[in-house]
Order: structure tokens, then sequence, then C-alpha cells
């Protein structure tokens, strides 16, 4: 069991979760009846039973078509193409002939948690040594049947080849026999040398594209099994508020309606406030029977919470005693208290809703001895373990088919959805999917938390730092799963926000919790949306304040190349390279011809960030006029090691550049009367077509381990278009400072 | 009730239906065409863009009532087998990410190189920013459309 939750737990959250709430997350999965061993890590896994490559990874008819199995979730990051093309690398395959399949949720084979920006990095090697093992038992198998030695064979191109004038036989022709042969120890199977990678690193169109285009590709809101049912359910506005009572009548008279029942709170695991499914022949019968239930609704105290007591707490907290110590080095309270100049500043950031384009459904047909689900779902073993909780069904008789996403964000971790589809269908006995309308998905969410941060530092006269202090009050993540609830120390607010890269000798971080029912959890790139946004931030006013660059001043904080260990990491995680940093910097710097001169009225602002251990920087250009903005380019630099799909990292980087854009000039989620009062996009605004700028990617070419790409341009976005917009207003009447996000047309006046 | 409709291209007669249903629903639930995507239900977002009588049209709020006599094309009338220009230039460009609004984006698109086969940067700004994409692909979408209609590179 606990190999299999810390395995778990690091795919839910690498960075945060796992230190500042091992115990909660723990206590969130027990009782799913997870199996005690799981591991994507064939190296791990082939100790007890061996895994066998031939099968669990790569499957090869007699006909030689061959199919590479995905072992984590599409949800448009492009996962679907990035690590098969690892497989295809080491397994020497034509990568036009192969097809790709969604692993089956068998949690002894597959670690199938996609989240934390892990996929590529956590699968890397693995891959790598399950297609390199793969290759040599198929080569093997050659070599027995020509009775030669191995070491003379060799893969290509999907044959396995010898001698002089060459002979060959198709992976096909081999597979038969190879999977028969003894499992190499994936440890030491030799794998590729780089120089020889003719997948790897090379632009690779997305696999999933054409039948995107085509509209062909199903997501989960698409499964149609037969005879399926339709359920929408009437939640309490408020959080967590529950049933008083309800009257059907209304609804059970809407053509198509079939039925109308309450489905309860399941506590705090998949965390659903329970309410009143009504199901139907199809989606709009069951929106419309809602329209005409009747519930009465037991709202709870929660029903006194707004986003105005939620700011006052912060302010209280930010007034109040020093909060708890997150990290303390020197004495900057000392340093702060008898400097005569010092910078002062605060920030605050409100909830966000993820969003995915594709609301919130799941999919279950529950029948007495089995069930089947058709889940899009970033932790298809924790839907799975959701389903046999519902269902008192053991996990293996649970069969969940992952689907595509219409987006994940980190929204698709969560089984609240999950759990909700489990419970109708087992009430209704048929294959019920249950479908979020825009308005569910929006009010129901599991937020970004909301965040107020009072940051404070000198600059001596040499132009040094000579203290740094951070404190931050927010409605945690780890405080809403914490098991005695609303509990946390608030180490994992700051993630790598904690790693202050610019040297000081006296640091100083605080944290205190604020509270709040509002569900929370991870949104695209978690804490570090807020860390980034402070820590790059701030150091921009500290360079305005010394009268210095913004870039030259980073590089002399920086100071000279060094490793720092990531405050609050895993004992595996890499230090902070600092050369990498300045590197991505420096590059974003010259790409974006930092030091051309601009007009009044536009400016340039950069900032540069290190988190899911991948280096980025951006450069912002924008023009600022009363009222109105204008981005003119943003250049985004990023070193993330090794690239496996240079295309599928731009892709990546543009996507999360244009998250980050939504969440800094659109609209804050807000609280009133303990509800959400954003609905659709109607007054949750998106970025859109004539809105979004022009994104130039550069990639910093890299031998090192690949590292995450989903999420680490966000924290970088947000300071870089502030940092922008306050060089843009520096001859101007008035120095615009943008410290509370999101940024507002009345900010610009 | 029936309602009968020309449905990319075929004859499609509908008894039973609530004439108040959503095209949209009708399509996705009734006819069991999943290509045509529900995202808001309100008309802002664009990923239930459908071609009525061959102009743009929201379906998500559209009564199917409305729809008889019309001619409907969804993302599945496009082509047989996703080898409209617009289409390629999608898969060249690798547009899509989650891809879940991409069947409404190509419809916009089509609608729009219909109207103005050599749309400028503004023409697609006009006609794309009904359609909402959260993967934020826009770049690409740009792109394509300058690809499909052979203005730009």
């Amino acid at each position: 069991m606990a190999t299999h939750l810390s395995s778990e737990l690091k795919s839910l959250d690498r960075r945060t979760f796992l230190k500042t709430s091992a115990a909660g997350g723990a206590a969130l999965l027990i009782g799913f009846h997870l199996p005690a061993h799981a591991s994507s890590d064939p190296a791990q896994a082939q100790e007890k039973p061996p895994i066998n490559p031939l099968n669990a990874w790569v499957r090869i008819t007699p006909d030689n078509r061959v199919t590479l199995i995905l072992a984590k979730s599409e949800m448009g990051q492009g996962i679907m193409t990035a690590l098969p093309m690892i497989l295809a690398e080491e397994l020497y395959l034509d990568w036009n002939k192969v097809s790709i399949e969604q692993a089956p949720t068998d949690p002894k084979i597959y670690d199938l948690g996609t989240g934390g920006s892990g996929s590529v990095a956590g699968s890397w090697l693995p891959l790598r040594q399950a297609g390199a093992a793969a290759r040599e038992m198929l080569i093997a198998a050659a070599a027995k049947k020509w009775e030669v030695g191995a070491d003379t064979c060799k893969a290509q191109n999907g044959y396995v080849v010898h001698g002089h004038p060459e002979r060959s036989y198709s992976y096909g022709e081999l597979v038969a026999d190879a999977a028969l042969l003894p499992i190499p120890n994936f440890k030491e199977v030799p794998l590729k040398n780089s120089r020889d990678f003719t997948i790897l690193g090379r632009d690779t169109h997305r696999v999933d594209a054409a039948s995107k285009a085509a509209g062909t590709a199903k997501f989960g809101i698409d499964s149609r099994p037969d005879g399926l049912l339709y359920a929408v359910i009437a939640r309490c506005p408020v959080f967590y508020g529950k049933v008083a009572s309800f009257d059907a009548a209304k609804a059970k008279a809407v053509p198509g309606v079939r039925d109308v029942f309450q489905i309860e709170t399941s506590g705090r695991g998949a965390s659903t406030t329970g309410g009143v499914a009504v199901l139907a022949d199809n989606s709009w019968a069951a929106i419309q029977g809602r329209k005409a239930l009747e519930v009465k609704w037991d709202e709870g105290a929660a029903a006194k919470e707004s986003s105005e007591e939620l700011h006052n707490q912060f302010v209280a907290n930010a007034a109040a005693k020093p909060g708890s110590v997150i990290r303390n080095e020197g004495d900057a309270d000392a340093a702060l208290s008898a400097a005569t100049k010092k910078v002062e500043a605060v920030y605050e950031l409100p909830f966000a809703a993820h969003v995915c384009m594709e609301p919130m459904n799941c999919t279950v047909h529950i029948q007495s001895d089995r069930a089947e689900a058709w889940v899009p779902t970033q932790a298809p073993q924790w839907a799975q373990g959701v389903i046999a909780e519902a269902t008192k069904l053991p996990p293996e008789k649970v069969t969940v088919h992952t689907t595509l996403m219409g987006g994940g964000f980190g929204r698709r971790y969560q089984a609240d959805f999950v759990m909700e589809a489990a419970q109708v269908a087992k009430k209704s006995g048929k294959p019920v999917m249950v479908l979020w309308t825009r308005e569910d998905d929006m009010q129901h969410d599991f937020y970004r938390p909301a965040s107020y941060h009072k940051c404070q530092g000198i600059v001596d006269a040499d132009g040094n730092l000579a203290a740094w202090k951070h404190f931050q009050t927010s409605t945690s993540i780890a405080a809403k799963w914490s098991p005695k609830g609303e509990e946390d120390n608030g180490q994992g607010e700051f993630g790598t926000g904690a790693t202050v890269p610019y040297k000081s000798p006296n640091l100083r971080i605080e944290y205190t919790l604020a509270h709040s029912s509002a569900p929370r959890a991870w949104w695209r790139s978690v804490e570090h949306s807020s860390s980034g946004f402070v820590v790059e931030s701030f150091v921009d006013e500290l360079a305005a304040a010394a009268g210095q660059d913004p870039l030259a001043f980073r590089l002399k904080l920086i100071g000279e190349s060094r490793k720092l260990p990531q405050f609050g990491g895993e004992p595996d995680s890499p230090p902070l390279d600092t050369a990498r940093l300045k590197g991505v910097l420096q590059l974003a710097a010259d790409k974006a011809a930092w030091s051309k001169h601009l007009p009044d009225g536009e400016g340039r602002g950069i900032a540069g960030f290190y988190s899911f251990d991948s280096y980025v920087a951006a450069v912002a250009e924008v023009s600022v006029k009363p009222r109105d903005l204008k981005i003119k380019r943003l250049v985004c630099t990023v070193d993330c090691g090794r690239v496996v799909n240079p295309n599928g990292v731009r892709a990546q980087v543009e996507s999360a550049a244009i998250y980050a854009l939504t969440a800094t000039l659109k609209d804050a989620i807000t609280v009133e009367g303990g509800r959400i009062v954003q609905s659709n996009f109607n007054d949750y605004h998106m970025l859109r077509m004539n809105e979004a700028p022009p994104i130039e990617v550069y990639l910093v070419d890299s031998e090192e381990k690949p590292t995450g790409i989903g999420e680490p341009t966000v924290p970088v976005i947000a300071p870089a278009l502030c940092n922008a917009i306050f060089n843009a207003t520096r001859k101007g009447k008035k120095e615009l400072r943008l410290r509370r996000l999101p940024v507002r047309a009345e900010d610009l006046a | 009730m029936a309602i009968t409709f020309t449905l990319n291209g075929k004859s499609q007669t509908l008894t039973d239906v609530s004439p108040d249903m959503p095209l949209l629903w009708v399509l996705r639930d009734v006819l069991n065409m999943t290509g045509t995507k529900f995202g808001c239900g309100i008309m802002q977002c664009g990923a239930c863009t459908v071609h009525i009588n061959g102009e743009m049209s929201r379906s998500c709020m559209l009564p199917i009532a409305n729809v008889a006599g019309k001619k409907v094309t969804t993302i599945e009338g496009l082509s047989a087998d996703g080898s409209h220009p617009v289409q390629k230039a999608w898969i060249e460009e690798d547009v899509p990410q989650c891809g879940y609004c991409q069947s409404g984006q190509i419809m916009s698109a089509v609608a729009l190189l219909a109207k103005k086969p050599k749309p400028t940067d503004a023409d697609i700004d006009e006609a794309m920013s009904g359609n909402i994409c959260r993967c934020g692909t826009y770049q690409r979408i740009r792109k394509a459309i300058h690809r499909a209609a052979g203005s730009k590179a």
C-alpha cells in the first residue's frame, strides 16, 4: 500500500502535495481499495512479477502491425505523441507505421496518473528501458532462428537484420518466439546513443490531430454505450450545502425525464457535495428537468462567506502577528527594522477556475458483478477506486476506459464527477452519463487558491540584496484536503518560490492560513502561478527602486553559477541550476531585443522562474494607453532539458502563455453568499483570437534529463506582463505597478 | 410532430423530438453525431458551431423546429475522410491540442473562407473571436487559416 500511495501522490503533485500533506493525501485515498503495488517503472515492476514489454508496452501482430501502449492520459498536452516516440526510438520502428493504444487501468503494470508536468520526465527512462528490452528480445529471437550471436544482429526499421548479403525478419515474424524469451534486466539493457536518435528531438506531428480535425475523436462526453441515459445533478450553490427537501413532480413532468432522486455527499475523498439527480433520455431533457425541479437547500455556515470577507482575513492576517516561519536565514526582520530605505509591496491573486472546454462528465454502467466506465480523467486508477467504493466491487472488476479529455489543467485529477456518476448509475441500473453544464463546471470547481502576499526587501548601496521577506496568507490546497480539515503550515503554497535564486544574507518566508469553504486544488502550475508572479514582480520593484535595469539586476543578484537545493523539495528533486536560469533570461532578452529603445507608452518586462524542474523566461512587449493594453510581442524561452518533440513543447508553451494571460487579464472567481458568482463565459471571460498576442518560443538545446513543460510557462507570464506595463508607464504621469490580479481596465486609467 | 431537414446532404426526419430541443442535443444525443460539441449552452464559446444553409451558426440555442426545411452541415459533413483543405491545414499546423473546440473552430473557419477566400488577420479576428480555445491554439489557427487560403505561409 505504502509503495503505491507514494507513487500516486507523487503524480498528484510532486512538489507540494507529497511534502505538505502526505498524511492527508493518504487518508484521501485510503478506502478506495487500491492495490498494493503500482509502478510505471518496468525496472521496478519486473522484480515481481516480471513485466513482459512485448505485451505491456508494445504489441506486434504476425502481420507486423505495431501498437505502442500509452499509459498516460491525453488532455491536449501531446503525451499521446511524445511517449510513444520514446518507445519507437528504442525499438527502431518506422514512426509512420505505428498505432497507439490507451493502456488498460491495470495498476500492477502502469502508473497512469497524469499531472505535475511529470509524464515525460517520469517515463523517459522507464520507456526507453522497456523499448530497449523489447528490442533485445526480438533480436535474440532472430539470432536463435539464424543460429548466430545476437551481437551480430541489429534492429532496423521494424526488422532484425544480419550478415552480408543482408537477411532479415520482420518483428511480426519474430514476436511469437521473442515473447517467450527471458525478459532482460531493464536496468542493464543497452540504450540507444542519443547521437543515433532518428525520432526523439525532431519536430513530430501530433498523432491525434487528424481525428480531432475530422470531429471523430472521442472524448468522455462522446461515450455512447447502448441504452445510455443522461443525468444532470442539482447541487447546492453554497459550498458543501445539503439537500433539505425536494419536490420532483414538475421535473418528472418534463418529457424525457425518467427519474429524479437524491444522491448523498461522498465525504472527503472524492469530495462531492451530493444533490438531486435528474435522469433522462437525453441531456436536454435532463437539463430542462433540473430547471423544473424544486429543491430546498440547507446552505450551512459557508453561506456567510464572501470574497470581501476573505480579503479582510488576508489584510488582518498580514497585519497580525508573524506567520509560521517557512524559511529563515540571517535576520531579515532586524535588517528591515534598521534600514532607512526599504521596498514594500502587497500582491493579491484571486481564486481561478480551470474551465476545461469539455465540461466534467463521466459515463458508468454497473452490472451485478462488474462495472464499466468511460472517464475523461487524469487519474484513471483513482476513478477506478472511487467506482469500486461506490459499488462495493473490487477494483479489478471495474473497467475504466480512459478517454480523451477536452482539457484537464489539473481539474480532471479529481474524482468528484466520477463518484456522482457511479452513484447515479448504481441507483438507475442503466448506463448513465452524468453531464455537467458549463455553470456546474464553473461553480463547482476546485479552484486555484486565492492568496495575498506582503514582500519587503532592501537593496544596499552596492546594489546587493540585503534582505528579502515574503509573507503569504492564502486558502491553501493542503488545508482543503488535510485530515482534520483546514490545517496547513503553508509550505506547499510557495513551491519553488521559496527557493529564491536572488542572493541575500537575510531571507525570511512566512505563512498564515486563511479560511474558506471553497474547494481548492491543483490548477495549471499550482502554487507557482502565484509564487512566480510575486517573486518576479517584487524583484522588478527592487530593481526599479535601485535604479537598475531589470535584467542586469536579476543577473547580478543571481550571481555566479551555482546549484541551489529546492527548498522543501523531495530528496530526489534536482537543484535549481542558476546558470540555466540565467541562460533562459539572457536568451529571452536577446530574442526580444531587450535593449532596443521603445517610444513612450511602450515597454518591455521580463520574468524568469524555475518550476517543475524546468526554467522558463518571458519578455512581454506592450503598449499602454488609458484603459487599454496591447501586447505586441511575447517571447518565451525554455530550458526543459532534452526535448522529445520540439513541436509539442512549443505548443505547450503557447498554450500555457494563453492560459496565464486569461488569468492575468480577464476575470476573478469571486464568492458571494458562500457561492461562486461567475457562471459561464459571459461573466468569466476567456482570452479570444482577437486578443491573442503573437508568441515566440525558443528552446535551449540541452542534453539534461527531460523535465516538465505543460505548466512552467504559466508562472512567468503575469509578472513579465505587469513589469512591461510598469516599464511602459515609467515616463508617464503615473507609473503603473500592478500588484493585484487580474489586471482591470481601471488599473490602466 | 415530424421535423424534416437536410443533414450533411441527406434528408433527415425526426419524430418524437421536443421542438424546442436545440439542434446541438438532437445531433449529439438523438442522432449520436458527437463531432459537434457542447461548451457553454449560451452561444458564447462556439464549440457547437455548424452551418445552416451555408451560414455559420451556433447550434446550442437553436431549437430544432427552426431547422425544419434547412440545410445543416456539421463537422462530419465537411468531408468524408477529413480531407477538406481546412482540416488538412489544421493537421499540417498541428493546431489541435485537447481538440475539443476544434470542430467549432473549423466550422467557423470554413464559413469565413467561403465569404473571404483570402482573409486578412483582421478578418480572422472578426470571424474567429466567437470561438474559445482554452488550450490557446489561436496562433496556430490563424496560421492554418492562412495556409488553407493559400494567402500566407
